[in-house]
């Protein structure tokens, strides 16, 4: 425990330093703020701007969780269906990883042509780019399952059912949770995408407006949030992670 | 009886594994089979256990076919496999849990039994790994079937632990006598542990012989330094001596 809090306030300490050093580079150069500003200005406008962001900052959470929670969802049950029903798998599966090729950014104009500006479109988007990392981290979960942990529950008169639920489906879970930190600092990404693309409200909205008036401080802003959200999302899933994978610690399985 | 073997052959493709083997363990008896590795020992559980279907044979358990039906014997394999997610107790009624509603008391009874008591809410990777096998066998005893299979339990123990294991197995067994049908590859584990020893030939596998172990119980540890037991090993040894010369 000691070990990782010290990893982690390197990591702080070193990230301070580089914003340190940002500060100065801006100083002395003499910067103009619509290029480049120093972070003491962005944490300025932070401040001060968080009244209006407030509601943007909430309305991007909502979505990205929602979307998350619904993309991991169809994206576990994907994986367990598809593992559970090899021929399926054989046929779907490429499908799977193809639609993983479609640019978010072509599909997102289309959706909205097709749904409109509502909450479908959006959730549509986040889903698709959280799918992904779930299906393929769980289905390499069950596929690692541990042969000779098989072979007994097989020798004990196990059906393939209760072989999945009490073996693989337990055994998957630290793949799992990978899979879900990934989609986790997804989301957030997908979120801010979809805001992008028509919505009253949001990070991503907040950042089109800023874009458009030059307001480079502002962006920062919406950047900052951004990592934040996805700093804290991933941490909250590793908490999970420790409450429901257990008997594991490092370096012993 | 509870298991009797007729005129088994299974092969993989081409090669024959097991050749016309005939065994039999009668109720509350200690059956070992000693043969080397690769003797096709664990193919023989493999069919017993109905994961594999032989080309001829019977399987018979209480006198009724069992080939290739699952789930009707106790197991306990090399390795421990205990589910590390699982606490001790729950490893332990898992292989109840498989056909109905597992026996927590009973559970709790043979883990203090096994001096386990204290590691009831531990996971696997807590405990040494002659803790382990005992949790493994309790498992096994837990799975409430006439028979157990033990494939080469103590075989990665150093010899300390494996002779305690021994030990601790015989006292847990004179209390159950359940059936059980033990491989292993040492002589002297065999000789300690059972009343009959069947002796496997290499590969395709037959019974070479078939050896009565005289030896009265309770036995313990004196047993090994015996002259009959001596006398009984170097008879044996002719056995598998041939096995290597062939």
């Amino acid at each position: 425990m000691p070990k990782i809090s010290f990893r982690g306030g390197s990591a702080i300490a070193f990230l301070l330093f580089l914003f340190v050093l940002w500060e100065l580079l801006v100083r002395l150069t003499k910067t103009p703020m619509w290029l480049l500003p120093a972070p003491s200005a962005i944490l300025t406008e932070a401040a001060a701007g968080f009244g209006d962001f407030y509601g943007h900052l909430l309305s991007t959470i909502f979505l990205a969780l929602l979307g998350l929670v619904v993309g991991c969802g169809i994206g576990l049950l994907t994986a367990i269906f598809l593992y559970r029903l090899p021929k399926v798998n054989e046929m779907l599966y490429p499908l799977v990883i193809l639609s993983q090729n479609i640019p978010t950014i072509v599909l997102a104009p289309l959706l909205i042509i097709w749904f409109g500006f509502g909450l479908l479109p959006k959730l549509i988007v986040i889903s698709l780019v959280c799918f992904f990392p779930i299906v393929v981290a769980s289905m390499d979960g069950f596929r690692q399952t541990a042969p000779e942990l098989k072979h007994y529950l097989n020798m004990a008169g196990a059906t393939d059912k209760q072989i999945f639920w009490k073996l693989e489906f337990p055994h998957a879970l630290p793949s799992i949770f990978s899979g879900l930190k990934i989609s986790a600092t997804y989301s957030v990404m997908g979120a801010v995408i979809s805001e992008w693309l028509g919505a009253k409200q949001g990070i991503g909205v907040y950042m089109t407006l800023a874009q458009s008036s030059f307001r480079v401080d502002r962006v920062f802003v919406a950047i900052f949030f951004i990592m934040l959200l996805s700093v804290l999302l991933f941490g909250v899933i590793r908490m999970i992670e420790k409450l429901a994978v257990k008997g594991r610690k490092a370096g012993n399985r | 009886m509870s298991l009797a073997i007729h005129q088994l052959h299974k092969s993989f493709g081409e090669r024959p594994v097991l050749e016309d083997i005939n065994l039999q363990v009668e109720n509350g008896e200690f059956v070992a089979i000693l043969g080397p590795s690769g003797s096709g020992k664990s193919t023989l559980f493999q069919l017993i256990g109905g994961l594999v279907l032989p080309e001829s044979g019977t399987i018979e358990l209480n006198g009724e076919a069992v080939n290739g039906k699952k789930g009707l014997i106790g197991y306990m394999p090399q390795t421990p496999s205990l589910f590390p997610w699982r606490t001790v107790l729950e490893n332990v009624v898992l292989a109840a849990e498989l056909k109905e509603k597992p026996d927590y008391q009973e559970a709790r009874r043979l883990l203090q039994k096994a001096g386990l008591a204290d590691y009831e809410n531990a996971y696997p990777n807590e405990l040494s790994g002659g803790m382990k096998q005992r949790v493994s066998f309790i498992r096994a005893l837990l799975s409430n079937q006439d028979v157990l299979c033990l494939d080469e339990p103590f075989s990665a123990l150093d010899e300390f632990t494996k002779l305690t294991m021994q030990k601790w197995l015989l006292s847990i067994w004179e209390a159950n006598r359940k059936s059980i049908l033990f491989i292993t590859h040492s002589i002297d584990e065999a000789l300690f542990l059972a009343d009959r020893v069947y002796i496997f030939s290499k590969r395709p596998a037959h019974i070479k012989a078939e050896i009565k172990v005289p030896f009265s119980r309770p036995r313990d540890e004196n047993l090994l330094e015996t002259t009959e037991f001596f006398q009984l090993k170097q008879q044996i040894f002719k056995y598998l001596k041939e096995e290597i010369s062939e």
